[in-house]
């Protein structure tokens, strides 16, 4: 589903790898959280050889040194970035567990991770998925698209 | 708004500043980082960034000196501190030194965004104060002033230069210039503008009525005064009072008037209190006062304390350029005012208005245009919607000669200078014609 949707989105083919990468080093035991930015430069400079775009997508809770948490980031006009489903899970909230949110939850931040990528910023259309989101509730107010807006600066 | 705001980053570690940095871009803001006090001074000295953000802990100069230097170079700098738990202490120091705020580190996603969007409120007011403080010194409220005549482009400038002071003037000119719009002009555009202007018609009140209405009176002053009341030197505390007509009082209060005006202070018709008042004067008449006073009719010591500045409003006939200006504007007032479709002026009809001496000035055109659209078809004015030719009573010729010059001046303008037709008009034959054009110095209009 969230091939199709990023296809769709950016009308490119998109190709999907599993790994497991070993994030011991990403690891900081002070905050119990990886760290976002050196992960991001690892994904970066490790995997986005033979694509225009790449994203790494982790199980575990993302920070950078400024913030508590992050659900992703990117190189703005770059070649990569990174999102965590860590956080997107209901349960993580005490809330029943819901598989059509969750996959909704985590199509939209992958789609908004690699619209960075390809130069777009937050955009205040509180509609458009380039909207900054803050918390799990702010993803699932908005749709999975690009606003018009966003979509024509893409062209 | 986003976009046009600058962030300086200002931190040691470069996890921090680059992590700031992927934050803001992707917000859309300008931003640059420093890896430490010194260099960001440099930036600031050549770069203007409306937000700096900086860690209070950076070797060589801290934070807090940073600040200090920062606000030296640009007091009106936005300057938000970075710092961890263990050095609270230090950043309520920073806010005392000027810190917009600050933050522990690390913050919640929430905390930062609302934290610049509060830095960029506090920049966009300071920058429409900026704009509203260039917007004091520029002429406002002269909208009614229509004119691009350099007669009347003077008269702007008079009251530009006249209006911030607090000095007496006095307005000149004939009946219906606008000598009221003018004074209104000088208030709205004086430090006083945010307290009353009021309007005393010195001519259509009695000697003692006037007295009672500059001063007030106290309860049982005279028979009808069964309210104490206030004067309109009082009311016009801290802000204009207007004498309309000012030739026309009694030497009595004229008396009155200078001690008024000397002292600031005055006694309500039958009280025995002295009342302080601080207003500012502005006069206007249609009179020649200077030969009033050479006549012993007005009192010069007056007369000199009024006339501080004196701004002469210029009749229409010395500004025709105005006139089509004036047109539009009355049509466009008095349309909107019937509720009417807005309507046209005819050419022939515009031409006749500009031939025409108007010695009612602009309240007798105002009035005529105003009649037009009531009795016109409601698509154009033309010439027989205006009542030029049967109420031309020009009060301003005093001689015969005076009278012969302008309505043979009337008519070659009436037929674009063809003597035949105008000798014919007139009833005169063209060598006659000829003859008085040479003994006036008659020209056709350029």
């Amino acid at each position: 589903m969230v091939v199709n949707d990023v296809e769709r989105e950016f009308l490119l083919p998109v190709k999907t790898q599993e790994g497991h990468m070993d994030l011991s080093e990403f690891y900081d035991p002070s905050r119990r959280q990886y760290d976002g930015n050196r992960l991001l430069k690892e994904i970066d400079f490790g995997y986005s050889d033979d694509t225009i775009k790449t994203l790494g997508i982790f199980n575990v809770d993302l920070f950078i040194p400024i913030l508590t948490y992050i659900f992703g980031q990117a190189f703005l006009n770059g070649r990569a970035g990174i999102a965590s489903i860590y956080r997107l899970r209901n349960e993580r909230y005490g809330i029943k567990s819901d598989e059509k949110v969750f996959a909704d939850r985590i199509r939209k931040e992958v789609i908004h991770e690699l619209g960075h990528t390809f130069g777009l910023i937050h955009c205040q259309n509180p509609d458009c998925v380039m909207r900054s989101s803050t918390y799990v509730e702010d993803i699932d107010q908005k749709s999975h698209h690009l606003c018009n807006h966003c979509r024509l600066k893409l062209i | 708004m986003a976009k046009k705001i600058s962030i300086l980053i200002v931190d040691d570690e470069e996890s921090v500043r680059d992590s700031l940095y992927n934050w803001f871009i992707e917000d859309g803001y300008r931003v640059e980082c420093a890896e430490n006090a010194k260099k960001a001074l440099t930036m600031l000295e050549s770069d203007i960034y409306n937000i700096v953000l900086a860690d209070i802990k950076m070797p060589g100069m801290d934070g807090l000196e940073m600040l200090k230097r920062i606000k030296s170079l640009r007091k009106e700098s936005i300057v938000i501190i970075m710092t961890a738990f263990a050095t609270v202490d230090t950043a309520v120091q920073a806010l005392k030194d000027g810190a917009f705020d600050y933050v522990t580190k690390p913050f919640d996603p929430d905390d930062l965004s609302h934290l610049i969007r509060n830095a960029s409120k506090q920049i966009s007011l300071l920058e429409e104060n900026e704009i509203l403080k260039e917007k004091v010194v520029s002429l406002e409220n002269v909208e009614d002033l229509i004119g691009n005549s350099e007669a009347m482009q003077n008269v702007l400038k008079e009251i530009e230069s006249v209006a911030q002071s607090n000095a007496s003037v006095i307005i000149t000119g004939e009946s219906g210039t606008g000598k009221e719009l003018v004074a209104r002009a000088i208030h709205a555009n004086s430090p006083r503008k945010f307290f009353p202007m009021v309007s005393v018609h010195c001519g259509a009140l009695s000697e003692s009525l006037l007295e009672s209405e500059l001063f007030g009176h106290e309860k049982g002053a005279f028979t009808g005064a069964v309210y104490n009341r206030k004067g309109r030197f009082e009311m016009a505390d801290s802000g204009t009072i207007f004498l309309d007509e000012i030739a026309t009082i009694s030497p009595k209060m004229q008396v009155e008037l200078l001690r008024v005006l000397e002292s600031k202070s005055f006694v309500r018709v039958g009280g025995n209190k002295e009342i302080t008042s601080d207003f500012r004067v502005i006069c206007a008449t249609n009179r020649d006062l200077k030969s009033m006073v050479e006549k012993g009719i007005f009192r010069e010591d007056l007369f000199y304390r009024l006339n501080v500045v004196n701004i002469n409003v210029p009749p229409l006939r010395e500004r025709i350029e105005d006139i089509p200006l004036l047109v539009d504007y009355f049509i466009k007032k008095y349309c909107l005012s019937m509720n009417r479709p807005l309507i046209t002026i005819d050419s022939s009809a515009l031409k006749r208005l500009e031939e025409f001496p108007f010695p009612g000035n602009i309240r007798e055109l105002e009035n005529m245009i105003e009649r037009a659209i009531v009795v016109g078809n409601g698509k154009k004015i033309t010439l027989k919607d205006l009542p030029l030719g049967k109420t031309v009573v020009n009060t301003t010729f005093e001689s015969l000669d005076d009278l012969e010059k302008n309505h043979i001046s009337q008519i070659l303008s009436k037929y674009s200078w063809n003597i035949s037709v105008s000798a014919k008009a007139l009833k005169v034959d063209r060598v006659t014609l000829y003859n008085k054009i040479k003994k006036y110095d008659l020209k056709p209009a350029k």
